[in-house]
C-alpha cells in the first residue's frame, strides 16, 4: 500500500499548480515551469530511484499511487516519464541527474544501438515530452547486450508531434549523438520497458477515469433541464451508475498491475499477465468511461472551454500508448489458451 | 475522494492457500465418486454433498463456535465458496443459508431458536428459502402484502410468495411478512421477517418451471399459517433496517460472476494450444475482465471482514459481475470454431452442453437477487444522485 504522506503532497502541488489554465498553457507549448519546479522539490519525480543514485528511494507503490493522482489532474508534465526514466537508470545501477526525462524507445519493434565508444544510432517515434525533457533514458543493445543509456537531450534531432492528449509525442533520431552513460541491464529491452510503462498508464488512466466520474456526477447534479437537475433522470443515473462500475474496475486492475510489479519483478509471467489484464480492462473502461461523460455533459463538455477533454483526450491517447487493447488481449489470450482450459480457473486465482 | 468508490486491495493470507488445496482435494474426490459431475447441471446429490462439506466445516465457516460455526473468516468463506462455484459443485442445500438465512438468524433471531436451527445448517441438514417476492411485489420489495396477523402465542400468515427458489426442497424459509400497514413518512415501514417451517399446516407449494426445463422456482400459498412468537426475526415492523448488511453479502460473491464460467472453460478446450487471433483476443479479454471483477469481488469481502457495510460497492460488484458472466455465453458462441461432424455426439460435446446451458440461464443472472436496474439506483445513490 501506498504511502499516504507521498500522495498527500502530489495532491496538494497539483491542486495548487496544476489548473485548468495551466493545461490548456502546455498544450499551447508554454512549460508549466511552477509546477514542475514544486514537484522537483518534493522528490516526487526520482521516486523510483534510490538515494544512492540520487534519489527518492522510495516504494514503487508509492510512485504509481502519485501517478493516480498526477492522472486525475491531467497533469502536463513527465512525471511518469521521468518516474521510468529514473527507474531504468536505477536498474542499470546510472546515477539519476536533475530535471525532466523521458524514455525511448516506447514501441516493442524499437532499435537503438550504441557502440562501444557511447556513439548512439536510431531513431525513436512517439517519445513522450522529448522537447521538454533535458535528458532520455534509453532501452539500447551495445554489440547484441541489452543496456540502458543516459542521453543528454539537447542536441538530438526532435521532430515535434502531438498526440490525441495535447502532449508532445515527438520523434527523436539519436543518430550521432553520444550517451553520457552506459551499463548493462540484461533483464531490460524495449518490451520489458512497454510492460511498466504500461502499468504507468494504467494509474494515470485510473485516475482521469476518476476524474471525469467526479465532474459528470456534478454536472449532472447542477444542470436543470425540464425543471429538474438532470441527476434525477433514472437514464442518467443508469449511466453514471455505469461509468462508476468502469471506474472502479479500472482502479482495480490498475492496483493489480502494481503490485505484481512490485512483488514480482519485472522478469516474471504474473506479473506480465497483469499487466495484459490491467492495460487491457483500463482501456476498455477508458472508451466506454468517455462515452459515458461525453454523453452526460452534452455539447457543454464537446467544448474546448470545457475540462472534460483535458481528461478524455488522455484516456484516448493513453489507452493507444504501450499496447492497446487488442494487443494485450491477443498476448493474454494466448498465455491462457497455451496453459489449456483445465488451468484457466488455477490462472484466475494465481497467487492466492 | 467524494463519489469514487473504495475497492481496497487484499491480499490473501497463507491459511486461505491451505485451504484453497483441501478444498479441491476434497472436490476432486468428490467428482472421482460420482457425487456430482462439472459438466451436468447442478443439483444431483445436493442434499448428500450439503452433508458432507457440514462435516468438512464448510458451511457456517465465519460463525460463532457456540452456534456450530467455525469461527474462521470471510475470505477463509470466500475461498470455499468460489471453488465450489468454479467447480459446478452441487452446493444449492446449503448455499442460501450459508449464505444469508444463516447470518440474518444469527444477527436477530431469538436466542432458544439459533441455538436450535444454526448448527443443524452448519451440519448441512437443513435447506434454506428466501420469501421476498409476491405477484405484487418484485423489485418493489417493501410492497409485500401476504400478511401475518397477531393471535395467540404466536401469528397467522395468509397470502402468497413467488419465484421462490428451492421452497419445494427447503426445510425453512425466511419471510417477509405486512404486520402492519406502510406510514405516510415510510413507505418502508411495517414488515417483519419470520422464521417458517415449511412444514407447516396450511402451506401450498406449487412448481414454476423455468424455460431451461428445470424446477427451481415456486408459488408458495399461506392459509392460517401459524408462526409462533419465538419465530419472529428481529423487530416488529421495522424489518427495513435489517436489510442493507444482507444485501452487502448476497451482491458480492462469486455467485455473481461465476455461473457462466464453464462456457469459456470449454471454449479453451475446443480451441486447443494455438488459438487464431481473433479467438486469442476474445479468450483475453473475457479472462481480463473476469480476473478484475474477482479482484473486486475479494475487495469487497476484504472489506466485509474489516467490519465495513460496502453496500455500494457491492453492488458494483453485482452489477458488473451479472452482465460479464450473462454477455459471456453469446461471447464463446461467436470465438467458438465450427462443430461440425469430427465432434463427439451432443450429448457427450462438454463445450455443446456448457454453452446451451449458460445461454439458457443468461436471462436471469441480471434479474435475480436484485435487477440491474435495481443495482444502478442503488450505485446512483451511493453517487449522490437521488
Amino acid at each position: 500500500m501506498a504511502d499516504s504522506i507521498i500522495t498527500d503532497t502530489a495532491t496538494k502541488i497539483f491542486q495548487d499548480l496544476c489548473e485548468a489554465d495551466t493545461v490548456n498553457k502546455a498544450e499551447k507549448g508554454e512549460w508549466p515551469k511552477a509546477l514542475w519546479d514544486a514537484l522537483e522539490e518534493s522528490g516526487l519525480p526520482l521516486t523510483w530511484v534510490s538515494d544512492e543514485f540520487g534519489g527518492a528511494g522510495a516504494e514503487l507503490a508509492d510512485g504509481f499511487a502519485v501517478l493516480r493522482v498526477a492522472g486525475r489532474f491531467a497533469a502536463p508534465v513527465p512525471l511518469a516519464e521521468t518516474l521510468l526514466a529514473g527507474w531504468l537508470l536505477a536498474e542499470a545501477k546510472i546515477a539519476a541527474p536533475a530535471g525532466p526525462m523521458t524514455i525511448a524507445p516506447v514501441h516493442e519493434d524499437g532499435d537503438i544501438r550504441v557502440d562501444v565508444s557511447g556513439k548512439l544510432a536510431g531513431r525513436a517515434r512517439h517519445v513522450p515530452f522529448a522537447r521538454d525533457a533535458e535528458h532520455i533514458a534509453v532501452v539500447a543493445t551495445r554489440d547484441g547486450e541489452k543496456v540502458v543509456g543516459l542521453v543528454a537531450a539537447k542536441g538530438l534531432a526532435i521532430s515535434p508531434g502531438v498526440g490525441l492528449s495535447g502532449e508532445p509525442r515527438d520523434t527523436v533520431s539519436f543518430d550521432g549523438a553520444t550517451a553520457i552513460a552506459v551499463a548493462p541491464a540484461a533483464e531490460l529491452d524495449p518490451a520489458r520497458l512497454t510492460l511498466i510503462a504500461a502499468a504507468a498508464r494504467t494509474q494515470q488512466m485510473a485516475g482521469a477515469l476518476e476524474r471525469i466520474l467526479e465532474q459528470s456526477v456534478q454536472y449532472s447534479l447542477d444542470r436543470v433541464q425540464f425543471g429538474r437537475p438532470i441527476a434525477k433522470f433514472q437514464a442518467v443515473q443508469q449511466n453514471l451508475a455505469n461509468l462508476a462500475g468502469e471506474v472502479a474496475a479500472a482502479g482495480a486492475a490498475a492496483d493489480g498491475a502494481a503490485e505484481a510489479l512490485a512483488a514480482h519483478g519485472i522478469a516474471n509471467d504474473i506479473t506480465a499477465a497483469e499487466v495484459a489484464i490491467a492495460k487491457l480492462r483500463v482501456g476498455d473502461a477508458a472508451g466506454a468511461g468517455a462515452a459515458i461523460a461525453h454523453q452526460v455533459h452534452g455539447a457543454m463538455g464537446f467544448t474546448y472551454e470545457h475540462t472534460l477533454h483535458h481528461s478524455t483526450r488522455r484516456l484516448w491517447g493513453w489507452r493507444e500508448e504501450f499496447g492497446n487493447e487488442t494487443l494485450w488481449a491477443e498476448r493474454l489470450g494466448r498465455m491462457v489458451a497455451a496453459a489449456g482450459a483445465d488451468a484457466l480457473w488455477p490462472f484466475v486465482t494465481r497467487g492466492s | 475522494m467524494a463519489n469514487t468508490f473504495e475497492f481496497d486491495p487484499i491480499e490473501l493470507p497463507p491459511e486461505c492457500k491451505e485451504l484453497r488445496k483441501e478444498v479441491r482435494a476434497f472436490l476432486k474426490e468428490e467428482m472421482e465418486a460420482g457425487t456430482f459431475s462439472p459438466s451436468g447441471r447442478r443439483g444431483d446429490n445436493a442434499a448428500l454433498f450439503a452433508k458432507k462439506v457440514g462435516a468438512k466445516g464448510w458451511i457456517g465457516m465465519t460463525w460463532p463456535k457456540e452456534y456450530g460455526g467455525h469461527g474462521r473468516t470471510q475470505l477463509e468463506r470466500y475461498v470455499v465458496t468460489e471453488e465450489m462455484l468454479a467447480h459446478r459443485a452441487p452446493t444449492r442445500h446449503y448455499s442460501t443459508a450459508d449464505r444469508q438465512s444463516g447470518p440474518v438468524l444469527l444477527r436477530y433471531g431469538q436466542e432458544e431458536v439459533k441455538k436450535n436451527i444454526v448448527p443443524r445448517i452448519c451440519s448441512g441438514e437443513l435447506c434454506f428459502c428466501i420469501g421476498l417476492s409476491e405477484p405484487n411485489s418484485g423489485s418493489d420489495v417493501f410492497a409485500a402484502s401476504t400478511r401475518a396477523t397477531k393471535t395467540d402465542g404466536g401469528w397467522l400468515v395468509n397470502g402468497r410468495k413467488i419465484w421462490t427458489s428451492n421452497a419445494h426442497q427447503a426445510d425453512y424459509m425466511i419471510g417477509l411478512l405486512r404486520t402492519s400497514n406502510k406510514t405516510p413518512e415510510n413507505h418502508r415501514h411495517g414488515l417483519t421477517q419470520f422464521l417458517i417451517d415449511m412444514k407447516s399446516k396450511g402451506i401450498t407449494i406449487r412448481p414454476i418451471i423455468n424455460l431451461t426445463g428445470a424446477h427451481d422456482f415456486n408459488e408458495v400459498i399461506f392459509d392460517d399459517v401459524f408462526v409462533p412468537d419465538l419465530h419472529m426475526i428481529g423487530e416488529v415492523d421495522m424489518a427495513w433496517k435489517q436489510a442493507s448488511a444482507e444485501l452487502a453479502y448476497e451482491r458480492s460473491g462469486p455467485d455473481r460472476w461465476l455461473e457462466t464460467l464453464q462456457s469459456l472453460v470449454e471454449l479453451v478446450r475446443v480451441v486447443g494450444p494455438e488459438p487464431s487471433e481473433r479467438q486469442a483476443e476474445g479468450i483475453g479479454r473475457e479472462v481480463a475482465h473476469l480476473a478484475t471483477m474477482r479482484r473486486m469481488s475479494l475487495s469487497v469481502a476484504g472489506m466485509l471482514q474489516a467490519g465495513k457495510t460496502p453496500a455500494a460497492e457491492a453492488s458494483i460488484v453485482k452489477d458488473l459481475g451479472t452482465n460479464f458472466e450473462q454477455a459471456l455465453p453469446n461471447k464463446v458462441r461467436l470465438m467458438a470454431p465450427v462443430r461440425g461432424d469430427s465432434a463427439p455426439d451432443s450429448n457427450d460435446d462438454r463445450f455443446e452442453q456448457a454453452l446451451n446451458y449458460t445461454t439458457l440461464i443468461a436471462p436471469k443472472l441480471t434479474i435475480q437477487g436484485g435487477t440491474r436496474e435495481i443495482l444502478r439506483g442503488i450505485i446512483a445513490r451511493g453517487l449522490g444522485l437521488r
